[in-house]
């Protein structure tokens, strides 16, 4: 039987858009699919792999960056939303001599990790309420309702709140 | 997972987005993309094209004009909920939004694109429901203004036209002095509800119901105003047994059948309680 002959399309049918953004702090412009989520772009695209992904439908909050100052899901924006924005990732909150900030130095003091890969997206949330201008609620139930959109699948989440709590104590945060 | 091909425009007109709209039958708005993105995650949405309201000016205002709010379609919920002077005008739009998702999702999901969207229990159209608010739809027509009570016709279904943008919600303030509360019950804190009730009453200076407005998302398949809630509340003066006798009455709105969440039962049992609770911490707002 003769092998049948699939012939190779010319180009791929899937748009493109130039895309230019700030991440952490440096100019980046990349050619890219418009369904690309801004996940994919951070690790494939750019390669920092801090970002993680678990659910990518928003439930999880492993992909949570700071977009424009504020956190949002990476999973959950196309890239090309993105466009011009400021993006912030886990990969920018330690000091350039990796130095931890005081947020992961409680995390890591705490115990509030045991796999890791909840904990750049907590971070990042935790870092994003800690920026803003508004007060914490740091008891235990307003702890909680702050990660409420974290999953952590290993910790129970009791070293978290812990950390939090500490970490509002090293940042004098109220 | 991820989404399926599809074409993108990012015009910056509302003109624009709907002769983008009106060419591409299999077109989609995209505002904040909390919805729709994880359902083309998932596949469960393919639109053919995005038209991407992030560049359309005039879209990111919130006014207040002769007591009503007007939220532009791509204001975020995160940012009415920060507006103090929303929360002057309508204090029950930040009691309901504390449930809606968490921050994160707050910061991107805007109020018009979770209208729009129209999830039976969503909050921000019982919201939208009870203060009896409408959404503004501009499409090659010219504008509607469109009555909550009229928009929601069916779990993610309204009756915007498919070449409609939303241009902006309408939501009333509250009268001067009336109570309100806002109550829910989810399995998890930011899940959708299993069921909540939204209730503003208007009192006289004697403590009398003038005027009361109840409403349920969850219970059905669109956000339902308890009538019979209101009715019985209405001319008494909110005494524990009166509260209890109008909460009774709200069992026969629930519609909605067995679900992985709840019984049919289980639902009429919580919105009873619902209603009950609602209505007594909307008592112990002071009349004036
Ligand atoms: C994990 C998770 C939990 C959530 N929990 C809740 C919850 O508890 N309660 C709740 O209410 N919501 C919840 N949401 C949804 C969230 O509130 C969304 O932000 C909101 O439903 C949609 O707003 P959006 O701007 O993101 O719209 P998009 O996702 O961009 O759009 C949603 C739909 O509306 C259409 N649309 C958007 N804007 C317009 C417009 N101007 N005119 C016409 N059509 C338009 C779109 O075409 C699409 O069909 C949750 C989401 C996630 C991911
Ligand atoms: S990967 Fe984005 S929320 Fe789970
Ligand atoms: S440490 Fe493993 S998921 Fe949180």
């Amino acid at each position: 039987m003769k092998p049948r002959k699939h012939s190779i399309p010319q180009s791929s049918a899937d748009p493109k858009v130039m895309v230019r953004m700030t991440i952490n702090g440096e100019e980046v412009e990349r050619e890219v699919s418009v369904r690309m989520l801004l996940s994919d772009f951070i690790r494939h695209e750019i390669g920092l792999t801090g970002t993680h992904v678990g659910c990518e439908h928003g439930i999880c909050g492993a992909c949570t960056v700071m977009i424009d100052g504020r956190s949002g899901r990476s999973c959950l924006t196309f890239a090309v939303q993105a466009d011009g924005a400021d993006i912030r990732t886990i990969e920018s909150v330690a000091g350039e001599d990796g130095e931890l900030h005081p947020i992961q130095q409680a995390f890591q003091e705490c115990h509030a990790l045991q796999c890791g890969y909840c904990t750049p997206g907590m971070i990042m949330n935790v870092l994003s309420h800690f920026e803003a201008e508004e007060d914490l609620d740091l008891t235990d139930t307003g702890i909680r309702e702050l990660l409420s959109g974290n999953l952590c699948r290993c910790t129970g989440y009791a070293n978290i709140v812990k950390a939090v709590r500490q970490a509002a104590e090293l940042t004098g945060r109220t | 997972m991820k989404p399926s091909l599809f074409e993108y425009s990012a015009p910056s007109s509302v003109a624009e987005a709907i002769e983008a709209l009106s060419g591409d039958p299999g077109a989609m708005i995209l505002a904040g993309g909390q919805s729709l993105v994880p359902a083309m995650n998932l596949r469960l949405a393919s639109p053919t094209r995005l038209v991407d309201l992030r560049n359309v000016s005039g879209l990111g205002e919130t006014v207040i004009e002769d007591g009503i709010i007007r939220v532009g379609a791509m204001v975020r919920h995160r940012d009415i909920e920060l507006n103090d002077a929303v929360h002057q005008a309508n204090p029950l739009i930040r009691e309901a939004m504390k449930y809606v998702a968490h921050v994160p999702i707050r910061n991107r999901g805007t109020v018009v694109g979770s209208l729009c969207h129209a999830d039976a229990a969503a909050e921000m159209p019982l919201v939208l429901l009870v203060t009896g608010g409408s959404v503004t739809a501009e499409g090659p027509g010219g504008r509607r203004d469109i009555a909550a009570a009229d928009f929601f016709q069916f779990h993610m279904t309204t009756t915007r036209a498919a070449d409609e943008l939303i241009v902006h919600a309408n939501i009333p303030g509250l009268p001067k002095g009336a109570g309100y509360a806002f109550e829910e019950f989810s399995r998890r804190h930011g899940d959708y509800a299993i069921a909540a009730v939204a209730v503003i009453v208007q009192r006289g200076s004697d403590g009398t119901v003038d005027a009361a407005s109840v409403g349920a998302c969850g219970v059905g398949s669109k956000p339902v105003r308890l009538s019979a809630v209101e009715e019985a509340i209405t001319g008494t003066k909110m005494s524990a047994d009166d509260i209890k006798t109008a909460a009774q009455s709200s069992q026969d709105y629930v519609s909605a059948p067995d679900d992985m969440h709840a019984t049919t039962a289980y639902r009429r049992h919580l919105l009873v309680n619902l209603v009950r609770r609602a209505l007594s911490s909307a008592e112990q707002t002071p009349a004036s």
